[in-house]
């Protein structure tokens, strides 16, 4: 009798163990490459450093906001007189940024203001700036998660 | 069965309901935050219209209430706002496409809640509530009547009222009858014949009144429901008990909405929706004229005399973002539209923007399938849901509905 229990018990914990182990086998593949969130950049090509800063202190889903895009050359020298185009969106969910931001002002000293940023929902997004300066034309992509 | 059976029998079933009892009620934190989205609780404040100076004037309220009621206001004298956003049935009228003085092309919506999105009608065509109001009033299948027809309605039954809420009323005696630019040809000829600035005066009469109807509007808010109280005692870490329980189905349901069935990535935060425009690859209706959703609606505001950057607006450009950065042009537009508010959607089908579908079972089946869209791009992909998920998902959605 008593073994009996002993061997139940035992093959319950086995069974617990087993699903623990299995849960956690699900958790390690489901976790994704460590996601490059990093607010300054080096364009692709190599021939600006980029950085983004929103203007409000708490990026809310679903509200409109504006971000500061500094761009400097590679070595550190401010960038006058830039083209900005914004792009962006979910890659997971194939859609596209829910507004049109743009470069409205240049601030001074590689600074440019972008307005019209939104992110609807919850997620990692993705912006994506092309730059064109008198160095040449580059791009560079931030990720956000919300 | 000997002895050993027996044992290995009852551990299995041991573990089983230990396993049982763990996966089934719990969710994980990042499951939990968006629960706490979805919930009433996270709804901000009521926004600002800081296009209307009446938004928030109670006298306007006022007027703009009986306004959304009264029949007088249409050509034939018996449809009013109320007739097709009936009170008692969350402001909708359970029809595939609304009616008034003729049949329209697509289903009434709601209103509780409208006030907190940026973007009016299906295909988001307006920009601000009052902006909205104007466009049933001279819709000949709607209200039928003319802006220069309710002006004059207004001086005759709402003088005082009006002109204490809104100023002095211009002098109104030279203008004609029935005048407007989007009625009959000869609505349309008398429009042509009146001077800019009476044209001008009409216009402002005529945005005061959408300026005391959304007044009016933007005191309809949604209503807290079961699922409001169980995201509650989630978010606090207590057990929902009674009117906050959910049913095992209706938390599995829960689990695919947020989960596996992405639903919450268009229907998202405390209404259910991003505010923003998705072709879902919705069927088109025979013989009802072409409908490219978005795709028309964002020229439409743009070229819309009422809208935010136009000069009966009370707000400068700074106000402006949702109109200045909105995405025009681009593909994904067509066939795009608003995704409703889920909140109250189970008990006022028929569903989708010309009541396509006349039951939860049969939206659920369009998002299992994904079909291809009529034109455009659907969003969706292939749910393939089996009978009993697709029995938790509606279960969930009933608990959006008191
Ligand atoms: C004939 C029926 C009918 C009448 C009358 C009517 N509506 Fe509507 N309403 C509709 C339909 C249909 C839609 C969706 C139309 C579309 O998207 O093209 C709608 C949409 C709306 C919306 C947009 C809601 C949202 O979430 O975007 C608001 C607000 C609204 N109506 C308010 C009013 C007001 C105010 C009046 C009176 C001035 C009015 N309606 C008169 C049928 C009607
Ligand atoms: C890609 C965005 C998107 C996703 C994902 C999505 N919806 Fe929708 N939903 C919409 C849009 C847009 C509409 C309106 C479409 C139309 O009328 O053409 C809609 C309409 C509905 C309606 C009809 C509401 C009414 O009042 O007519 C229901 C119910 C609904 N969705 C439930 C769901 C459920 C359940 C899921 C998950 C299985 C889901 N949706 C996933 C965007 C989405
Ligand atoms: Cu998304």
């Amino acid at each position: 009798m008593k073994s009996g229990w002993l061997y139940a018990l035992a093959v319950a914990v086995l069974v617990l163990v087993a699903y623990g182990a299995h849960v956690a086998t699900l958790d390690a593949r489901s976790a994704k490459p460590e996601l490059d969130l990093a607010r300054s950049q080096t364009t692709s090509g190599g021939l600006y450093v980029a950085a983004i800063e929103p203007e409000v202190a708490d990026v809310k889903q679903g509200v409109l906001h504006s971000w500061v895009l500094t761009v400097k050359t590679a070595d550190g020298q401010p960038v006058d007189d830039a083209r900005v185009a914004i792009d962006g969106g979910m890659p997971e969910h194939n859609h596209g940024l829910p507004t049109s931001p743009r470069m409205t002002e240049y601030l001074g000293n590689g600074r440019y203001r972008i307005e019209g940023v939104k992110f609807s929902m919850s997620g990692r997004w993705e912006l994506r700036f092309d730059i064109s300066a008198a160095p040449g034309s580059d791009s560079v992509t931030f990720n956000l998660v919300l | 069965m000997d002895g050993r059976t027996v044992w290995l029998a009852m551990a299995v079933l041991v573990s089983a309901a230990a396993l049982s009892g763990c996966s089934g009620e719990t969710f994980t934190d990042e499951e939990k935050a968006t629960i706490a989205l979805l919930s009433l609780a996270s709804l901000p404040p009521l926004p600002p219209d800081p296009t209307n100076k009446y938004a928030d004037d109670p006298a306007a309220a006022a007027l703009g209430a009986t306004l959304f009621f009264d029949q007088r206001m249409s050509i034939d004298g018996v449809v009013a706002c109320g007739t097709c956003h009936l009170i008692d049935k969350q402001f909708q009228d359970d029809l595939p496409r609304g009616k008034g003085v003729g049949t329209t092309d697509r289903r009434t919506m709601p209103l509780a809640g409208v006030a907190w999105g940026p973007w009016f009608f299906w295909d988001g065509r307006r920009d601000s509530l009052w902006a909205q109001a104007l466009t049933p009033l001279e819709e000949q299948r709607e209200h039928g009547g003319t802006r220069a027809f309710y002006a004059h309605f207004v001086a005759e039954n709402f003088n005082e009222r009006y002109q204490r809420i809104f100023g002095p009323l211009p002098d109104l005696s030279s203008v004609p009858e029935q005048a407007g630019p989007f009625g009959t040809d000869a609505e349309k000829a008398a429009w042509a014949t009146m001077t800019p600035e009476q044209q001008d005066d009409v216009n402002r009469v005529f945005s005061n009144l959408g300026k005391g109807i959304a007044a009016f509007e933007r005191s309809i808010a949604p209503q807290e429901t079961r699922f409001d109280r169980f995201a509650g005692a989630i978010a606090a870490g207590t057990e929902p008990s009674e009117d906050a329980a959910l049913t095992d189905e209706e938390i599995a349901g829960l689990k695919l909405f947020i989960g596996k069935a992405n639903c919450s990535t268009c229907h998202t935060g405390p209404r259910l929706t991003d505010d923003s425009f998705h072709n879902t690859g919705v069927p088109v209706v025979a013989g009802l004229p072409e409908d490219l959703g978005r795709e028309t609606g964002a020229k439409e505001v743009a070229a819309d005399p009422f809208n935010c950057l136009g000069k009966f607006s009370d707000a400068g450009p700074e106000a402006c973002g949702e109109l200045r950065f909105m995405v025009k042009d681009d593909p994904r537009l067509t066939r795009a539209y608003k995704p409703p508010s889920l909140r109250g959607a189970a008990t006022r089908p028929p569903y989708m923007h010309a009541g396509q579908f006349a039951t939860l079972e049969e939206v659920v089946d369009h998002y299992s399938r994904a079909p291809a869209a009529p034109s455009g791009q659907s969003e969706l992909h292939p749910l393939n849901l089996s009978e009993r998920e697709r029995q938790q998902l509606i279960a969930f959605v009933k608990t959006l509905s008191n």
